[in-house]
């Protein structure tokens, strides 16, 4: 096993352990920052993965403003009667639909890849990815920022509707 | 490296985030859990663009983008949640759908 197995084990059983931590937390903002760290993880991830480039973009557009709307939202949205549970009545049906699809996944990748091995032959520096979007993704790329731009316009509209009356 | 262990985990990822969709009451947690869901969807991109190594690098360039939706959608769900505590003070959905 070589180092980078290694530490990307590492990293999986840290993004695991905090992404059960963070769905299963009772403190709202605990789950917020256990979040952080299961993000954090799959960044190091992607850089063991050769991308380094989406690896400092998750650092930055999920740790660094996501994760920073959530908490926002969460103290805008604090309950002044803190609700007894935090989980619903039927925790148990959504914690076995959701070992039945990890398992149905895993099962399926396993059928399919099993001895399939990552080389790292093309790495994903700024560079490259670069080259590759503003050449060959450029149609998609700008309609994307129209999508942001429309989905920005939303977000103010839907929140600004509210505050008139 | 072997292609499961980005694969197994993302799979692992992508049933925890299931779990908190379904089960979390508070709306934002519901947000975090889609979150999470599509993280796991950009370690399966990553992991498919490494082994197949292509020269447009489809899988990096389709997970910038995956992110980039993220960030939209989070930014206009937490503005229905925000709408929704205005009208209601309450997110707990429980609460909500009675």
């Amino acid at each position: 096993m070589t180092l980078t197995e290694l530490v990307f084990l590492v990293l999986a059983v840290v993004a695991t352990g905090s992404a059960l931590l963070s769905m299963t937390s009772d403190q709202l903002v605990h789950s917020a920052l256990w979040l952080v760290v299961t993000l954090g993880a799959v960044a190091g991830c992607f850089v063991l993965m050769t991308a380094e480039l989406v690896a400092w973009v998750q650092v930055l557009v999920y740790v660094g403003s996501v994760v920073v709307l959530v908490i926002f939202a969460l103290m805008l949205t604090r309950q002044t009667s803190s609700a007894s549970a935090e989980v619903t009545g039927n925790r148990w049906i959504a914690a076995g639909l959701g070992v039945v699809a990890a398992i149905g996944l895993g099962a399926t990748m396993i059928a399919g890849f099993r001895g399939e091995r990552i080389e790292g032959r093309r790495i994903g520096t700024a560079g490259s990815i670069g080259d590759a979007l503003f050449n060959d993704w450029v149609l998609p790329f700008e309609i994307l920022s129209g999508v942001l731009l429309a989905a920005l316009i939303g977000a103010i509209v839907i929140s600004r509707s509210g505050a008139d009356r | 490296m072997p292609l499961l262990y980005p694969l197994l985990l993302s799979s692992a990822l992508f049933g925890i985030g299931l779990y908190g969709v379904l089960a979390r009451r508070n709306a934002v947690l519901m947000l975090l859990g889609v979150e999470l869901m599509l993280n796991a969807v950009n370690l399966n991109l990553v992991a498919f663009d490494a082994w197949f190594a292509d020269r447009l690098h489809t899988g990096q360039v389709l997970t910038m983008f995956t992110i980039t939706l993220a960030a939209a959608e989070i930014g206009l769900g937490l503005a229905i949640v925000l709408a929704l505590f205005r009208a209601l003070r309450t997110v707990d959905v429980d609460e909500v759908g009675r």
